[in-house]
């Protein structure tokens, strides 16, 4: 009997130890999607910048209303005519190796982001000719062309600072061990399973961080994801769908915040990408048929509980870049019609590209539905989302149906979107015009300028209509009732400082 | 002799039909941003503007120096990923089998021995549920019922025995239910069969008239021979669960083979769904073979006929 009484106290230890363990404050969070390279560098999924949040800091970063704030960095100041900008560092901050932050680091990193092959950073501060050191916190960006968005570059991942040294030492495998200057140390991954960091002892702001541990879980199934809510295995989930909502909200013991994202849902129509672009580049009064004979409103009613925001510019309207005078439109069937006959083409037929994705392909069907009312035969063809995208980039299409995440300025909402050579240009939309503005947008400090530069993009583009902007979504994060000190943003990232359990 | 060439086979197959998959592999990494330096860089590196023929040589040369190459969406080398998920799939594979195993067999002998009883009908009706039960919807009544109701066992997720042996038991239980019940049931149905016809063989009735006890003559007389078919059955669906159970596995949270390879042929990650599918096929090569030499142990007639 010895053994077993041997084997009680093992056991009985072995409790006594994972209780111990457990009165760790482990915060799990439930992710969409599994993560790319956790690379600020070479990242390009969404999903990676609510993980980067825990890891990584950037010189700057958002309130929720949009204003740039200092992160890492402590001030800035334009240059004379725009074409430098001055930065200035905060003293006392460590990466998680024990190396100091500081003007190399940022060198170090600016140039890592514009000189590393398939950097995804070069496209949003490419403008950035050369990187001065001033002084150990001070340092100068000399810019090719006056570049204002380029702060808002740096509020994400073109701003993430990452350790030098570890940078050389993994090389490119530099995403599996990310080492940055976050709240939290990475600790592992385990792909498709987890991704686990730990406090950081010597951050710089520590006395605002609250949780000892932290798990990003990617669940891909919303019905699962919210089941490991309700359970308790998960503190918090992203991106909650509108249909899910309810059931959070007649749970005590969770609770949901919302708030308009910084993106769109959008219809890009062909205009001039090859053959294909014949039909709807043909008159733009065929385009502004389209987009009057479909009911934002009752879309947003019928398919997503009336939880988003209908929409038909590049801004939400909550942005102060929109503009009001160009409210969505009321439906109008009849116009529609008049327009069609107008332009020639009174039995208009286009297909529209969806990927097999519940909200877009039930919004596609009322918009179907909506056309053909106003006598315009819509086929809907479904395409699996690379697939789309890949015959977007080709020319391959008469309208698809996707998304942009959206960019805390606006120039990272319209820019490449609109302008004659703009990489994402896939209408291949192309107006002097709108090049002109934007550039000058793109140099112009003063905010009251350039909202007048956006309002008169907002309202050629209404006019041209080379893609048709549905409506915003609202951002929706579940969390268990117990955790204090969320504030939600509009980019949907997390911010894990304030954070209490 | 098999593997070599039925590998050959698979992975000049799954090459082909990558290829085939409509999607820029280098878009689909892009995602969102759109810089087409970046895209070009990309195609560069992974060698995706060679012509489909040399990527392939490309492939096959580092395959054969131990090195399956990195995906493409997370840089993390596929040997690593490999490593670290085949033992989740191959844990996952032998719980649910033990369960199948646990339920179809007996399942299977008392329905064939008692046919025509209520325990029979029972043990059919508890066979067609596990095989006709949808996995996902099963998989999420369970979460319901024992994790979010009863609070008994985590919703989802994985622990590794290493780290923690009764949360990974608790993590593991639901997942190899759910699969092995639908095992089971197929389990359950082969072993009827073979039990119903080796009960009326002539050396059954041999055996029984010459007073040999029931439960010797069923068994270790006829279930002895009837398991034969049962054992290759189980080989197969054994190696079908190694290959990966992708709404199981999607449910649970589980980061095992199926949804590294879904997740994989999404990404039009390469070298992750090549990786995958050849180990896959290996195992099953590997699986069959192991069933026939089990089958020859389990039963002496094959010894001889060898």
């Amino acid at each position: 009997m010895r053994w077993m009484r041997r084997l009680t106290a093992v056991l009985v230890l072995a409790l006594l130890q994972a209780g111990a363990a457990s009165a760790q404050t482990v915060l799990r969070i439930g992710l969409n999607d599994d993560p790319d390279a956790l690379d600020p560098t070479i990242s390009r999924a969404y999903v990676g910048r609510l993980v980067f949040a825990a890891f990584c800091d950037k010189l700057f970063d958002v309130t929720p209303d949009l204003k740039i704030v200092p992160q890492l960095a402590t001030a800035y100041e334009w240059g004379v005519g725009g074409r430098s900008v001055l930065i200035r560092l905060r003293p006392g901050v460590k990466f998680h190796d024990g190396e100091p932050f500081n003007a190399e680091a940022v060198r170090f990193n600016i140039e890592r982001h514009l000189s590393t092959p398939g950097s995804f950073r070069k496209s949003e501060i490419g403008e950035i000719k050369s990187v001065d050191i001033v002084n150990d916190l001070t340092v100068r960006f000399n810019l090719a062309e006056p570049l204002v968005p380029l702060i808002a570059a740096l509020t994400d991942r073109s701003g993430m600072m990452v350790s030098p040294k570890a940078a050389r030492e993994l090389g490119d495998r530099f995403g599996t061990r990310p080492v940055c200057a976050g709240p939290f140390k990475f600790v592992e991954r385990v792909a498709q399973g987890k991704i686990v960091g730990e406090r950081f002892a010597d951050y710089w702001d520590k006395a605002n961080v609250h949780v000892d541990r932290i798990e990003f879980v990617p669940i891909t199934d919303s019905t699962a994801r919210l089941a490991n809510l309700r359970s308790g295995d998960l503190q918090m989930i992203e991106r909650v769908s509108p249909t899910d909502l309810a059931q959070i909200r007649s749970d005590s013991k969770l609770k949901v915040v919302g708030v308009a994202e910084l993106g769109y849902q959008m219809l890009p129509l062909n205009l001039a990408n090859g053959p294909r672009g014949k039909v709807l580049g043909a008159d733009p009064r065929i385009r502004q048929a389209i987009d009057l004979a479909i009911d934002r409103e009752t879309i947003i009613k019928t398919v997503f509980n009336n939880e988003y925001i209908p929409g038909n510019q590049f801004v939400s309207p909550v942005s102060p870049y929109y503009n009001a005078k160009f409210p969505v439109k009321r439906r109008d069937v009849a116009r529609a019609r008049q327009l069609l006959r107008e332009a020639g083409h009174p039995n208009l037929a286009f297909t529209l590209i969806v990927p097999p994705e519940r909200d877009r392909q039930e919004a596609a069907l009322v918009i179907q539905a909506m056309l053909a009312e106003a006598g315009i035969t819509m086929t809907i063809q479904t395409q699996e989302n690379v697939t789309m995208l890949s015959a977007g980039r080709k020319g391959d299409f008469e309208a698809y149906f996707t998304f942009w995440s959206g960019r805390p300025d606006p120039d990272g909402n319209i820019f490449t979107f609109t302008t004659c050579n703009g990489g994402q240009n896939d209408s291949k939309y192309c107006n002097q015009d709108i090049d002109g503005i934007l550039t000058k947008a793109r140099h112009e400090a003063d905010p009251a300028e350039r909202k007048k530069h956006y309002d008169q993009t907002t309202e050629i583009l209404l006019r041209d209509l080379p893609r048709l902007i549905l409506w915003h979504r609202r951002v929706f994060t579940g969390l268990n009732a117990k955790i204090q000190g969320f504030t939600p943003h509009p980019d949907g990232i997390i911010r894990l400082k304030g954070l209490k359990l | 002799m098999v593997l070599v060439p039925t590998l050959f086979f698979v992975s000049v197959l799954i090459f082909a039909l990558q290829q085939l998959l409509p999607g820029d592999a280098a878009v689909a990494l892009a995602g969102e941003e759109h810089d087409p330096v970046a895209v070009a860089a990309i195609r560069h590196k992974y060698h995706l503007d060679r012509p489909v023929p040399v990527q392939y040589a490309i492939w096959v040369g580092r395959v054969l120096r131990g090195d399956f190459g990195e995906s493409m969406r997370n840089k993390i080398p596929v040997s690593q990923l490999l490593a670290a998920k085949l033992p989740v799939t191959v844990e996952l594979a032998v719980c649910s089998m033990a369960i199948a195993l646990v339920i179809g067999i007996p399942a299977g002998v008392i329905a064939a021995v008692h046919r025509g009883r209520p325990i029979a009908v029972a043990a059919n009706v508890l066979a067609l549920s596990g095989l006709s039960v949808p996995h996902f919807w099963l998989g999420i009544m369970l979460i319901l019922l024992f994790a979010v109701h009863l609070g008994w066992l985590p919703a989802s997720g994985y622990v590794s025995p290493w780290e923690d042996v009764r949360r990974n038991l608790a993590t593991i239980a639901l997942p190899s239910f759910v699969l092995g019940t639908g095992v089971g049931g197929i389990m359950m149905r082969h072993t009827r069969g073979a039990m119903v016809e080796t009960l009326g063989a002539d050396y059954v009735r041999t055996a029984r008239a010459k007073s040999v006890t029931e439960r010797m003559v069923v068994l270790k007389h006829a279930l002895r021979n009837a398991l034969i078919p049962v054992i290759t059955l189980g080989a197969i669906e054994f190696g079908r669960l190694l290959s990966g159970a992708v709404l199981t596995e999607q449910i649970f949270a589980i980061p095992g083979f199926g949804k590294m390879l879904v997740d994989g042929v999404f990404n039009r990650d390469y070298a992750v769904v090549q990786g995958v599918v050849l180990v896959s096929a290996g195992l099953y090569v590997l699986l069959n073979l192991a069933g026939d030499v089990l089958a020859f142990l389990v039963n002496p007639r094959l010894r001889g006929s060898a």
